[in-house]
């Protein structure tokens, strides 16, 4: 069987700035992983790769559905949440009908959704524990609600493969573990994962597979075989701190505190 | 009563009145998409460059709507196609082609001095000067469009709300702009012997923003701007009988008076709210 995603040499370019250069990465089916690696480092620009919205200048994509390539376009195949900086919030839609536009692929022809349709919609809100958001205009909504709205967008189509544009920044660490965890039974039903994210704790915590990337894949593996200091300093170019703790591990910059280096930025002490 | 039934005792206010009802409501539904994308630049240019094409036309003894169409919709397709080039902005693009083209119009006229008010009506509009040829082209233009737009419905939604997302769910987005700006440039040609080259960015764009004012909803909005368009429109008509005044602008006129009531009102329950909180 051939990986749902296969890339070969993959380089892509902006105008005149290189951004990915001779990316080999091979997903399979069933597979659960995350990219990290440094701001303007490619992340998003090797999903949109997979995506088909860039084109590579060089190389081979290929999007497989066991032995034989597909058109990821088709409705049903990839499922893709993007960063949410992209999304203009003030666009004046409901919460459910931005989900509805993942379905609009296997809609009928009308412009109003039907009852079939507005009842998967109410389910998947109620599975994702935003059932009281439906009516809500985008713009009224937390960081965390919106990560799961455009998260169910994408999954209205029962997608085998999903794509993930970093899920979890800009909410706590409760909502981070909750749509970590969210995604985890989602691999365990069958759903190919690949997603980006900064939060490096977080995906050594849930996720069985990293890849560590800059500009190209830097290691692969499992979180406590790539998160060595070694390979973080190539992929971050900067000295990291791997602290582990049992079966947890942490990563922060190695770098000393500054606050007490400089020691000012406090109120003043009290005699 | 007698205020309201007297002028449609003349047949080319009654002509007038159908324009103004069919054009403001057309512009009023296509505005939408064009103030939800930041297009609004594009409205105003294309109803420029649509000028050119009537003086040739005009010169050449074409029919109007033949020739103004084509010119149209070649500018259109332009337009988009500019659109895609990155390192020049899309506006300034846009100022290029469809400046050009309306000095072209200028250029012509200044030389050939046999103008008559033809031109002055693609200008500034003549709505008391409308065909009944102008009302079944622009009662078609309607129809088609109206019947578009609710059969792409879901596809320019998705495409105005996030066109690169929307091309991964399938959509396809460059097909569904084209077909705007098709749709757009037919709206225009069809406005333009109404109200006029030089109104015609007024007219797409002030009702759907007054719609916007009072609804966080797509398809209120898309109706709201189409009672707007409508009822501004013949508000105008009648205002511009009694008042004398030309009909292109007082329509205009009134839609920015709403306008303003609008917004005065959204602000100050807004500033309400806050104080209750
Ligand atoms: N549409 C574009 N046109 C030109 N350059 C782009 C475009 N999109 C991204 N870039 C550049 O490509 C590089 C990689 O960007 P990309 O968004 O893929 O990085 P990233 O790893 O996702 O970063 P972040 O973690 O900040 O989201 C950056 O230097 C960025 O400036
Ligand atoms: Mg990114």
């Amino acid at each position: 069987m051939r990986p749902i995603v296969e890339m070969l040499d993959v380089s892509c370019i902006y105008e005149d700035l290189s951004v990915l250069h001779g990316v080999n990465l091979n997903l399979y089916a069933g597979q659960f992983a995350g990219i990290v690696g440094p701001t303007g480092s490619g992340k998003t620009t090797l999903l949109k790769t997979i995506l088909g919205m860039v084109r590579p200048a060089k190389g081979r994509i290929a999007i497989n559905d066991g032995d034989r390539p597909v058109n990821g376009r088709r409705p049903g195949f990839i499922g893709y949440v993007p960063q949410l900086e992209a999304v203009e919030l003030s666009f004046p839609v409901t919460v459910e009908q931005v989900i509805m536009m993942g379905r609009y692929g296997v809609m009928g022809w009308l412009p109003w959704p039907g009852r079939q349709d507005r009842k998967k919609v109410a389910d998947l809100l109620e599975q994702l524990r935003i059932g009281e958001c439906a009516g809500r205009h985008i713009h009224e909504l937390s960081g965390g609600q919106l990560q799961r709205v455009f998260l169910a967008r994408a999954l209205i189509g029962e997608p085998r493969l999903l794509l993930l544009d970093e899920p979890t920044s800009g909410v706590d660490v409760n909502t981070q573990h909750d749509i970590l965890h969210l995604l985890g039974e989602l691999n365990h039903k069958g759903m190919t994962i690949l997603l980006a994210t900064h939060d490096l704790n977080s995906v050594a915590a849930h996720l069985p597979w990293i890849i560590c990337f800059q500009r190209k894949v830097i290691a692969q593996g499992p979180p406590d075989k790539v998160f060595t200091p070694e390979i973080l300093r190539l992929t971050y170019n900067a000295e990291m701190l791997v602290i582990r703790e049992g079966r947890f591990m942490l990563m922060t910059h190695a770098t000393p505190l500054l606050h007490e280096t400089h020691g000012h930025g406090r109120p003043p002490e009290k005699d | 009563m007698e205020f309201i039934i007297a002028p449609l005792r003349y047949e080319f206010f009654l002509r007038g009145l159908l324009a103004a009802i069919l054009i403001g409501s057309l512009c009023g539904v296509i505005g939408v998409f064009i103030v939800l994308r930041g297009m609004s630049y594009i409205g105003h240019g294309l109803s420029h460059a649509v000028f050119g094409g009537a003086v040739v036309s005009y010169l050449m003894n074409l029919n109007f709507y033949i020739g103004a169409g084509f010119w149209g919709f070649i500018s259109a397709l332009l337009i988009k196609r500019i659109t895609k080039t990155k390192k020049i902005g899309a506006d300034a693009a846009i100022g290029i082609i469809t400046t050009a083209s309306f000095a072209l119009g200028v250029a012509l006229i200044s030389r050939v001095r046999r103008f008559t008010r033809n031109l002055e009506a693609a200008l500034f509009g003549n709505i008391l000067g409308v065909t009944a040829e102008d009302l079944y082209v622009i009662a078609a233009v309607l129809t088609i469009s109206f019947i578009a737009i609710f059969l792409l419905y879901k596809e320019l939604l998705f495409t105005t709300f996030d066109k690169e997302t929307a091309e991964v769910f399938g959509v396809d987005t460059d097909r569904v702009d084209t077909f705007f700006s098709l749709i757009l440039a037919a709206a225009i040609i069809a406005s333009m012997q109404v109200i006029g080259v030089t109104l015609i960015a007024a007219a797409l764009v002030i009702p759907a923003i007054t719609a916007r004012l009072l609804t966080d909803s797509f398809h209120k909005m898309i109706i709201l701007s189409l009672l707007f368009g409508m009822l501004t429109a013949i508000a105008g008509m009648y205002a511009s009988y009694y008042l004398n005044a030309a009909s292109g602008a007082t329509i205009v006129l009134v839609a920015t008076f709403l306008f303003s009531i609008v917004i005065g009102v959204t602000e100050i329950s807004k500033t309400r709210k806050k104080k209750l909180v």
